[in-house]
């Protein structure tokens, strides 16, 4: 029974993680329909922008928290405008290899830039173990659970209760309608890839301070792990994307605690082609009718 | 329509550049290829390898060159992609006409360059790639132009188990290996082959995982006495860390993919302790020519060398061994020239090639206790 | 085909072209070693783009699975050929490779394909990383995540072209039958179409066949030339290889991704010299050819014989503008 709580706690821990990167993909998706495969290079990024500032600046973790939030919302916006606008009205195949495009650009700079070995993030909190028996949580599994949990009802609340949330769930509707109520729909949208991007940014260096590794190929495989969180959860939906986070994250720990780690994420692709027969718009997804 | 005039104008570029660097005068120096994973997922240990050889051509050129002639060190990038690793050697071989090929770094991309370099007639060296049909074909005959300076799978794994059982008097053990990794899976097999005791729990993960508490929460509770893994510094590192955290105490005995800085990094320190792992060359070794060797790549790259540079570095002046003993620069030469070593010294060791092309060296096996090296235990080849 | 007329001819006059082109090449070492495995790229592409373009371009399936679909092919296709090192065995492997790689589509298709765009994408894609689970973990028969190597080499490009004509004349007459037709329909509007009484799901689901069929083909050229197969080959970065010359060339177009499968493969040439700069400067021409020609070189149209034949005819009447939209 321990055991099993224990590796309930491993499964919370991995899939915070999942769901703090599923966020940010599951908010650009609701915006503008487009799978952004560039946001696990953005995390990537991030991680690697508080090793920066924490090694070369010194500087605490706040402070370089919020750095790598500021500089990923920055690129973020740059790239919206440089690679995504032009292909608004193009095909949603075409922005999706442009987007694919600038993740593989993003990877191979960094790996030009910095080189393609893994380094260790320095580890700038103390390691506190809380245990009851032999049931242990650490300090960072706390932190980054809670911070993706605050984080999502942050952004819920935004999306619900502010204007600019209003004006992203009326662009989100209908862009052109939207568009002719005097919604500003590119600011709008520019304003989606800063705060996902922002998200991605703090996910990068606290998953970097949690596993204490970076490589210029990180977010290849949370990347694709936080996407599919997202989808399960049903994307565009922000509760979705921790749900669907979570419920990796926990599957894939007791496949891996209790049966073979060989075929989790098979087993964690069944489940979600499974779901999608069931449910093709996810676990919270509301289902919509076909129009004519 | 402008648009794709200026895409062509740029793909012209590109072939006037491309043309341009084919040719170069071959007539006073001598072609060493380079086959590395330069991109892509394993670009860690390609371009670790590939400072290596660039470090040891330098050092060759710097001396004078090898037969009254400079090295020309051609290097492609094989992106850890097999069909661009046969694409790339036919290359080298067939196109820039290189003596012998240095790379690649993996099993996967050394064996789909086999049929290529074997069609050209040149030699390859793969400094890392460590599956034993490597240098085999299927029909147990020894391929006539690979060779390595690696250990294969099924030496080091036995010489792993053999100090498991006669240094760490293990009767208990427990498996974590990479599933995804040839590496492991070859290194696996050879030490469950050949280990004495009983294998209590065989736990996989792939090369992407960064999150191993599930298995280790699982063999947590199981009474085991060693723990061998068979992986990469990278998820080693991590899960060296994981485990110690998590109180599990028991001795870890891993591979030469351990043999990098990195490792002591990403565990820290304090929890490398209990941690073996055989190694080509230490560090710590007195030996003139690894120090200088080490220096020389610390004033190169501000960086440690690690297993890989130390094995493409080796590589690059056992070819040139090679040519010097052909006294030509005839890849087909070359290649009966280096079946014949006898008497390389190298970095990692000192050794000769036998009929299988493989090197006669002995493992080294180094213990680490708080992240130094604390001793070493040769185990001689059986 | 129902009649051997210009268009036929003119179409079998230009294979032969290419085909006798290729031949003098090769014979006069223009093509060297080198050029011959760059060309056998080319054409394994080609069938994998075609392949690929009738799911997304034609039926309007956005599929992100088609390297699992490959890797079925070339797995059946080494195993059965390092047990029977023959041509016999390899057109064996072949066909085995396409019945299971059918039956496989066949199973994941008609559950799966009830989904719409961006869903279908994701589900296909777990269906491809499941074969290349799976795969991974059948012990001795696939040998695990070291793969397979050795398999007796007995490809050559002649059979290749071969195999590529083949594949073409099958996916160009599908789109050209009824059942075509009805298929087109199906990406243009699904719900109009099913309301006309085109069964959807049968029509979607035999494209997304043929194209695993195919898949599996150049899966199976792809192992019996290079001889080592290995499942970290078939990952879903290889789909995503294969729907960037698909999207490079023009959904919709057959000739489109032909095109696009010898451009890419002759970039990927020029680029190799530039080692750890040429990934970069690949995805910097990804993304700008995306923003200044986001419908592909050929859009939806084709290069035609006819076209060809008629030009003057046809610089009058323009066709009207397709839909490509990707539901």
């Amino acid at each position: 029974m321990e055991n099993f709580i224990q590796q309930l706690i491993n499964g919370l821990s991995l899939g915070s993680i999942y769901a703090l990167i599923a966020l940010g993909y599951t908010m650009v998706y609701g915006i503008i329909k487009l799978i952004n495969f560039a946001h696990g290079e953005i995390y990537m990024v991030g991680a690697f922008i508080g090793y920066t500032t924490i090694n070369v600046f010194h500087l605490g973790l706040i402070p370089s928290l919020i750095i790598s939030m500021l500089l990923c919302a920055a690129l973020g916006a740059l790239i919206e405008r440089i690679a995504y606008k032009p292909l608004r009205n193009a095909t949603r195949v075409a922005a999706l290899i442009t987007a694919i495009g600038v993740s593989f650009l993003l990877q191979n700079g960094m790996i030009y830039l910095v080189g393609p070995q893994v380094r260790a993030f320095p580890q700038v909190i103390t390691k506190k173990v809380y245990s009851l028996g032999s049931i242990q949580v650490n300090q960072t599994q706390i932190t980054i659970f809670a911070t993706t949990v605050i984080l999502m009802l942050a952004l819920q609340f935004i999306v619900k209760k502010t204007k600019m949330g209003k004006a992203m769930r009326a662009v989100s509707t209908d862009a052109d309608a939207a568009r002719l109520m005097g919604i500003n729909v590119d600011n709008v949208i520019s304003f989606t890839f800063i705060l996902g991007s922002a998200l991605a940014g703090a996910a990068g260096v606290l998953v970097g301070m949690y596993y204490n590794s970076i490589d210029p190929m990180m977010g290849v495989a949370p990347g694709l792990k936080a996407f599919i969180a997202a989808v399960l959860g049903g994307i565009g939906i922000i509760p979705g994307a921790l749900f669907g986070g979570f419920t990796i994250g926990i599957v894939e720990t007791l496949i891996s605690g209790y049966g073979s780690s060989l075929v989790k994420d098979a087993i964690v692709y069944l489940i979600l082609i499974v779901i999608l027969i069931v449910k093709p718009t996810g676990l919270l997804g509301k289902n919509t009718k076909e129009k004519v | 329509m402008k648009k794709l005039v200026v895409g062509l104008a740029a793909l012209a570029v590109f072939a006037t550049a491309c043309g341009a660097k084919g040719n170069a005068d071959d007539a006073d120096t001598i072609k060493i290829g380079g086959n590395f994973e330069l991109t892509g997922p394993v670009s860690a240990y390609g371009t670790a390898e590939s400072n290596g050889a660039k470090l040891a051509i330098k050092e060759i050129n710097e001396a004078g060159g090898v037969l009254e002639k400079q090295l020309k060190y051609v290097e492609l990038d094989n992106k850890s992609d097999t069909t661009e690793s046969a694409s790339i050697a036919t290359k080298l071989a067939t196109q820039e006409k290189v003596s012998v090929i240095v790379g690649p770094a993996t099993s996967g991309t050394t064996k789909s360059a086999t049929p290529s370099v074997t069609r050209a007639k040149v030699a390859m060296i793969t400094p890392s790639g460590t599956d034993d049909s490597l240098t085999l074909d299927d029909q147990g005959k020894v391929q006539p132009y690979v060779f390595r300076t690696g250990f294969q799978d099924s030496f080091q794994g036995v010489a792993l188990a053999d100090f498991a059982t006669d240094h760490l008097d293990s009767k208990k053990a427990v498996i974590i290996g990479d599933s995804s990794s040839d590496y492991a899976i070859g290194l696996t097999k050879a030490f469950k082959d050949s280990y004495e005791g009983e294998i209590v729990a065989d736990e996989n993960f792939t090369a992407d995982d960064t999150d191993f508490n599930a298995i280790l929460t699982r063999i947590k509770g199981k009474d085991f006495d060693v723990i061998y893994m068979p992986a990469y510094y990278e998820q080693a590192g991590l899960i060296i860390k994981q485990a110690r955290e998590m109180g599990i105490e028991q001795p870890i005995l891993g591979a030469d993919g351990f043999s990098n800085q990195a490792l002591l990094d990403l565990a820290g320190e304090e929890n490398v302790s209990n941690v073996y792992y055989s190694a080509h060359f230490s560090l710590n070794n007195e030996e003139k020519n690894i120090q200088d060797f080490i220096k020389a790549y610390k004033e190169e790259y501000k960086t440690e060398p690690d297993a890989f540079s130390a094995l493409a570095y080796d590589s690059v002046y056992l070819a040139k061994q090679g040519i010097v003993e052909a006294d030509s620069s005839d890849p087909e030469e070359v290649a009966k020239a280096l079946e014949k070593i006898t008497d390389f010294q190298g970095v990692t060791g000192n050794f000769s090639i036998d009929e299988n092309h493989n090197p006669v060296k002995s493992v080294f096996v180094i213990e680490l206790q708080k992240g130094e090296e604390a001793g070493g235990t040769e185990v001689a080849p059986k | 085909m129902k009649q051997f007329n210009k268009t036929n001819l003119g179409w079998l006059i230009f294979i032969a072209v290419a085909f006798l082109l290729i031949q003098f090449g090769v014979s006069s070492g223009l093509i060297d070693a080198f050029y011959e495995i760059t060309l056998m790229t080319i054409l394994i592409n080609i069938i994998l783009a075609t392949g690929l373009n009738l799911i997304i371009g034609f039926s309007g399936q956005f599929s992100l699975g088609h390297a699992g679909f490959m890797a079925i092919g070339a797995y059946c296709t080494g195993i059965m050929t390092i047990k029977l090192p023959t041509i016999v065995g390899l057109l064996a492997g072949l066909l085995l490779g396409i019945i299971v790689a059918s039956v496989v589509a066949l199973i994941v298709g008609i559950p799966t394909l009830r989904l719409k765009g961006d869903y279908l994408a994701i589900a296909t894609l777990g269906v491809a990383e499941i074969i290349r689970i799976a795969i991974l973990n059948m012990g001795s028969l696939t040998n695990g995540a070291a793969g397979l190597s050795g398999i007796p080499y007995l490809t050559t490009w002649q059979l290749a072209f071969i195999f590529v004509v083949v594949s073409l004349i099958v996916i160009v007459n599908y789109i050209k039958s009824s059942a075509g037709r009805a298929t087109v329909a199906i990406r243009e509007d699904e719900i109009a179409a099913e309301s006309m009484g085109i069964n959807t799901t049968k029509f979607k689901t035999i494209a997304f066949v043929i194209g695993a069929a195919t898949a599996a083909v150049a899966g199976g050229l792809h192992a019996s030339y290079f001889s080592v197969i290995r499942p970290a080959d078939f990952t879903f970065m290889k789909s995503i290889d294969i729907l960037i010359i698909v999207v490079f060339g023009g959904l919709g177009s057959v000739t489109g991704s032909v095109v696009a499968a010898i451009v890419l493969g002759i970039i990927n040439v020029f680029l190799q010299p530039f080692g750890q700069l040429r990934m970069i400067l690949y995805s910097v021409a990804l993304i700008a050819i995306m923003i200044f020609k986001p419908s592909g070189l050929f859009g939806s149209k084709e290069f035609t014989i006819s076209d060809l034949l008629n030009r003057k005819k046809k610089a009058t009447s323009k066709t009207p503008k397709q839909k490509e939209e990707v539901k």
